[in-house]
């Protein structure tokens, strides 16, 4: 690990001035990713401004329904809580999907958004990667590519968001709360990550010293019976091969409101739009679900070791909407 | 880059200066000789430096010791009251649930922990109910919950009922 400075940040503005002035400054809260990849040199912050004592730890009601999650409040508390377990189930069962006890214990929701992509290439410093190292290739692309994305990607860049909590956050459209060099803003989670298109190196649309202050969840009566399913090479504690957070509401056999978002399928949770578009007012049979399922994926563009996804994620959505509309019965 | 920090370990007071890059895994045992939390893969993947860090269980390995100044830390080797094992602990040695016992001591933290978020009601990926008042410890739920703990030796087959046992008690 390089050497570098660690500060306590004593207050919210001088911290973020501090990280915005300095390119070498990086806040830290749990530390999970951050500290595991300095370890490995991938990044090599000079100045640490801890943060975690600083964010709100508390969860609360939103007038009017809702939520507002601090950003320092741990991953394990937001699965636990009950009023997440009660109203947004998929939710709970995301972030439960993730990581392990232990981890979800020190990770935080604000670092959950920003954690990086889990692409072997991003965290092997000796090989070529656009998003660590800016204009030297992508090695991922010829390489092992089980668990790169098929939607959404580029050229430059093929690397899948690990996160299951944002996936559940972006069916939910969760809105991130920031404060930065020019103040504070809001952000919605399908708006918070950039195109690898754009520039891999940067994964978010937050400049240099915006931190993630809260995340607030609005009310959504749907997201009461909603889940969310993780496929995975192993039974437990491994990143998703595919991933679906979904809700489904049937009026009269139709589909009267669906959400539905797919995650370890492209560089961000990806909500998944079109098939909710299709769904709409449709029968709710397993037809149009494998019909908008279809409709969502018709813009993959897997590679070969990684096309196994289209159908996977096909058949997990039709899977989970089959099993909501039938415990609805 | 030099920082002092004070930290409670097992019930002692320590203060000590450490340089900002140290784990507290590093600051455990290679400061303090406090060797009970092991270092296996040092990526928080193997859970063998699994300690309750203010009472939760984690990864030792990834926690910075300055960001954790006065933190009360738990190794298993605090579990015991003096000579009289946990009973996690006892029950370890009669299910025989380890082979080589490296990553033992992870994964007894790890059991007590677990066996606390439980009586919480803290739900599990695998849970049929998710609102559920109570958590009912059967195997899918031991092991799903212990999942952040890896036995290279593969003992599970004897840490699960060893586990099982104490949530029973």
């Amino acid at each position: 690990m390089k050497p570098f400075t660690y500060q306590r940040a004593g207050d919210m503005s001088s911290a973020v001035a501090t990280v915005a002035e300095r390119p070498e400054a990086s806040f830290l809260a749990g530390g999970t990713n951050l500290v595991d990849l300095m370890k490995m040199e991938v990044l090599t912050p000079e100045l640490l401004v801890d943060v975690r004592h600083l964010v709100s730890h508390q969860i609360q009601d939103l007038p009017g329904g809702g939520l507002r999650i601090g950003a320092g409040v741990s991953n394990s508390e937001l699965a636990a809580d009950r009023r997440v377990r009660r109203g947004y189930p998929m939710l709970s069962q995301a972030i439960l999907a993730g990581a392990s006890y232990q981890l979800r214990n020190l990770a935080t929701v604000g670092g959950n958004f920003l954690q990086r992509t889990r692409c072997m290439y991003f965290r092997d410093v000796t090989m070529p990667c656009n998003k660590r190292e800016p204009g030297t290739g992508c090695s991922a692309r010829d390489g092992q590519q089980r668990d790169l994305a098929i939607l959404g990607a580029s050229k430059l860049c093929v690397a899948t968001h690990p996160s299951d909590m944002a996936v559940a956050m972006a069916a939910l459209d969760a809105v991130v709360h920031t404060v930065g060099p020019a103040g504070e803003r809001t952000v919605p989670v399908n708006r918070l990550y950039r195109s690898p298109s754009d520039g891999p190196e940067r994964d978010t649309v937050l400049d240099r010293g915006e931190l993630i202050t809260a995340v607030e969840i609005p009310a959504a009566p749907i997201a009461a019976r909603s889940r969310y399913r993780k496929v995975r090479d192993r039974a437990s504690y491994a990143f998703a091969l595919v991933s679906v957070a979904a809700a489904i509401e049937v009026g009269d056999g139709a589909v009267s409101g669906v959400r539905i978002a797919l995650g370890g399928v492209a560089h961000r949770p990806w909500r998944a739009t079109t098939a909710e578009r299709e769904l709409f007012g449709m029968p709710a049979t397993e037809e149009s679900f494998r019909a908008a399922a279809e409709a969502e994926l018709a813009a993959a563009w897997p590679l070969p070791g990684n096309a196994f996804k289209v159908p996977l994620a096909r058949n997990t959505v039709v899977g989970m909407l089959r099993a909501l509309t039938e415990e609805a019965r | 880059m030099d920082q002092e920090i004070t930290l409670r370990v097992d019930g002692k007071e320590h203060t000590l200066t450490v340089d900002t890059r140290t784990t507290l895994l590093d600051a455990l045992r290679e400061r303090l000789g406090i060797t009970s939390a092991k270092k296996g893969c040092d990526h928080g993947q193997c859970g063998a430096c699994t300690v309750l860090l203010d009472g939760r269980r984690a990864n030792s390995c990834l926690v910075l010791a300055v960001a954790n100044a006065g933190a009360e830390v738990v190794t298993a080797a605090g579990l015991a009251d003096g000579d009289e094992l946990h009973p996690m602990q006892r029950s370890f040695i009669s299910h025989d649930a380890f082979q080589c016992g490296y990553c033992t001591p992870g994964q007894i933290v790890s059991a007590v922990a677990m066996l606390r978020e439980a009586e919480a009601g803290w739900p599990s990926v695998v849970s049929e109910d998710l609102d559920a008042d109570e958590v009912v410890l059967d195997h899918g739920e031991i092991a799903e919950r212990m999942s952040g703990n890896l036995c290279r030796c593969a003992a599970y087959a004897n840490i699960v009922p060893a586990i099982a046992e104490v949530a029973r008690s």
